[in-house]
């Protein structure tokens, strides 16, 4: 996919939130070639909400970034992790931190949730053992999706689209481990046609919970059904979210019931309102 | 507890709106008091690393502590009692009563006192005991356990406590009126503190430095229960001592802040001997029971803010956990205590959404110490403590987590196998968990071209 020209030109130093002081040869780098980025494409979306990610990728890319999608990549371990199988968890995730390399670059994540497990349970899913240090080098590249759009590449979004009214809900992770909400927000905010209404119970869980869906699906039931009373007390036909989890859960029990209101990933629906036609 | 069992009980109590409605009232009043206390983070942060840090502190000094505070407290006139388990603790309190001959005891809110069944016990031997906080009143009367552990009778509204005091007290009319319902029980309860020869409490905090428990109420009946009855008997897990009188400020405020959202409780007692010659009132003799049980979570204040931020507790209320603490505490203390064996279904019943952790005074990390139960539950390594390790390892699970690692460690098996989802995956029937998924949606829908084939076509693929 062809570059387009540099609206706000990015520095790779501005990309890392690690980076101490820009050297010499940084900026000998940043004059050769753009600024590159990797980006992990999550296991829900690859089968699930493909356009997401091929979204999430598409507004990198207009900001004058390069994006690597390593194709050895899977799924970020979460589910064995959370479901106490921590030595198939290891597995998974030793495949990841080799697919995406030693060089340090950013690893852009559209999963506030998988991006957690990567930056703040590798570490610990490591510790003491032999990949100790490279998983926390790793973990330290980790950036979620929104964030590194809002607050390091700093994207101006222009809304194209007929005015709509959105609910957001905020996942679990991307809000309690994450922290990029205020983020998630800010890109809405830029839309100008788009009005953003807050759900009453936002911190609330939606229910999804990897396994605790299938394992208890009647509690899990309830609390999906609560959290979409909550969006069609907004009056909302569109709900937006950053992790695929949710969506999965909410769009299902949305469907489920009938109701005509439609999920959709925060990246998928950015793109859809500011791409050129 | 079979997960069978839990899943059954969940969804009774998930059926029963007006329990529902009950719950998510109570709790989200809750949560917004707690929010209007603590609404600056960074001082509501400082505040809970300090809890933290005091009750690590306490911790790492626990034996030596336990023994200052008994020193202090023997030398303040106070009686102390060791008991190993619940059983030893049930039998000095019976002693404790049978030596002054008597019959009934008041007993002032206490959940470690809900841990022993000591009230069970005690009726077994001919004792009476009642209940005089309010809400353990009403599911005394009532025959229940307590569904929260902070306010026990959560799960009743105005309507089904004015039934249960009709049918239950002798005399009392029918009234929704809560002045007259306070009366009802207020009538009641005074008549039992007269008679009562022993009062039974709980303790908050039990100061070493000093030998001086404190406890928190706003009802006063607790402070009835320690200073009417000639005999004060106070029981206190082994985990809530703190080392300075310092030391409780900060705790009390995290308990009451956590717990209702109050900056302080209407009674805050501290007690530190019986009467003295010369003082009015008290009581003669004051008994401190310490109980040491196998305890993985020391650091809980029993403030039960974690119950009233649980998504799934919320929903589910009090009794569905079949555990004396349910919610979120509940979940990694029970199986520690009674084994995976028997509290393992617990740990599974949890989105690990993080409500609890964030908001526990002493940063607890529940969702870490789900994982490792979890994870307990299901492997077969040896040396661990918790009772029922092990119990739920299952052939066919294992295998289904082997061959998920092993497709997501062989990338182009895994890509294979995705293209061929997105051709043929719509089209197998539901099954296993996909099933149960489906009991409240749709099952998740493939799409066509998985998302590395179409970074492939868009030349961002780098294989």
């Amino acid at each position: 996919m062809e570059l387009r020209p540099h609206r706000f030109p990015v520095r790779q130093d501005r990309l890392h939130g690690s980076w101490p002081i820009e050297t010499a040869d940084r900026l000998f780098l940043r004059n050769l070639q753009p600024p590159t980025v990797y980006f992990f494409g999550t296991c829900l979306i690859e089968s699930f909400f493909p356009a997401a990610g091929t979204a999430a990728i598409r507004l990198i890319e207009r900001e004058g970034v390069a994006v690597k999608f390593p194709a050895g990549q899977s799924c970020c371990g979460q589910p064995a992790y959370n479901s106490g199988y921590p030595e198939e968890a290891r597995a998974v995730a030793r495949q990841q931190i080799r697919a995406f390399g030693e060089e340090d670059l950013p690893i852009v994540v559209p999963s506030g949730s998988c991006a957690g497990m990567m930056r703040h349970h590798y570490p610990a899913l490591f510790a003491g053992r032999p990949e100790e240090a490279s998983a926390e080098r790793f973990a330290r590249r980790v950036v979620e999706w929104s964030e590194f759009m809002a607050a390091r590449l700093g994207a101006r979004l222009e809304d194209r689209g007929e005015p709509l009214t959105v609910a957001w809900h905020s996942s679990c992770h991307a809000l309690r481990e994450m922290r990029v909400i205020a983020h998630s927000k800010q890109l809405i905010r830029q839309l100008a046609r788009v009005e953003l209404v807050e759900l009453a119970r936002e911190r609330e869980c939606c229910g999804f919970g990897g396994t605790f869906a299938v394992k208890h699906p009647a509690i899990s039931g309830a609390m999906v059904n609560d959290k979409i009373d909550d969006i069609l007390a907004t009056g909302a036909a569109r709900v937006l979210a950053g992790d695929c989890g949710c969506l999965l859960n909410i769009t299902g029990a949305i469907a489920h019931r009938g109701l005509p209101i439609r999920g959709q990933h925060l990246a998928e629906f950015i793109w859809e309102r500011t791409h050129d036609a | 507890m079979t997960p069978e069992e839990f899943d059954r009980k969940a969804e009774a109590a998930l059926a029963d709106s007006q329990l529902r409605r009950n719950f998510a009232f109570a709790m989200g009043s809750f949560i917004t008091r707690r929010q209007a206390l603590f609404s600056d983070p960074a001082e509501t942060e400082r505040l809970r690393s300090l809890g933290q840090a005091v009750k690590r502190r306490v911790l790492s000094r626990l034996p030596e502590l336990l023994e200052e505070l008994e020193a202090n407290c023997r030398k303040n006139g106070i009686q102390v009692h060791w008991a190993e388990t619940p059983a030893v603790g049930n039998r000095l309190v019976l002693d404790i009563i049978e030596r002054h001959a008597a019959t009934r005891v008041v007993k002032g809110k206490s959940m470690v006192s809900e841990e022993m069944h000591l009230n069970a016990f005690l009726e077994t031997h001919g004792i009476e005991v009642v209940e005089t906080d309010l809400g353990e009143f009403i599911i005394q009367l009532n025959g229940e356990t307590p569904s929260h552990i902070i306010v026990p009778a959560i799960h009743k509204n105005k309507q089904q406590i004015a039934r249960i005091f009709h049918e239950k007290v002798p005399g009392a009319p029918y009234t929704e009126e809560v002045t007259e319902l306070n009366a009802i029980a207020r009538r009641t309860l005074r008549r039992k503190f007269a008679e009562a020869a022993v009062g039974v409490s709980g303790v908050n905090f039990a100061v070493a430095e000093t030998g001086t428990l404190c406890l928190v109420e706003n009802e006063g009946n607790g402070r009835m229960c320690t200073t009417l009855p000639p005999v004060h008997i106070a029981v206190m897990g082994i985990e809530k001592v703190l080392e300075k009188m310092e030391d409780l400020p900060p705790l009390l405020r995290l308990l009451t802040g956590s717990a209702t959202g109050q900056r302080i409780t209407t009674y805050v007692n501290l007690i530190s001997s019986p009467r003295r010659p010369g003082e009015k009132d008290g009581p003669h003799e004051v008994h401190l029971i310490l109980l040491d049980e196998l305890r993985q979570t020391l650091q809980c204040v029993r403030c039960g803010t974690c119950l009233n931020h649980c998504p799934v507790y919320t929903r589910i209320g009090g009794h569905a956990y079949g555990f004396v603490y349910p919610g979120p505490i509940g979940k990694i203390l029970n199986p520690q205590v009674a084994g995976l064996d028997q509290a393992g279904a617990l740990t599974t019943a949890s989105s690990l959404c993080g409500a609890c952790e964030e908001v526990c005074p002493v940063k607890i990390p529940i969702t870490a110490l789900l994982r490792r139960l979890r994870n307990e539950a299901t492997s077969p390594a040896a040396a661990s403590p918790v009772p029922g390790h092990g119990c739920r390892r299952s052939r066919a699970e294992l295998l289904a987590w082997k061959g998920w690692a092993y497709l997501n460690t062989h990338p182009r098996l895994n890509r294979a196998l995705n293209r061929l989802l997105g051709l043929i995956g719509n089209e197998i029937p539901p099954a296993g968990p996909i099933e149960r998924w489906t009991r409240f949606r749709e099952p998740p829908h493939f799409e066509r071209t998985p998302l590395h084939r179409r970074v492939e076509t868009m030349g961002d693929g780098d294989d």
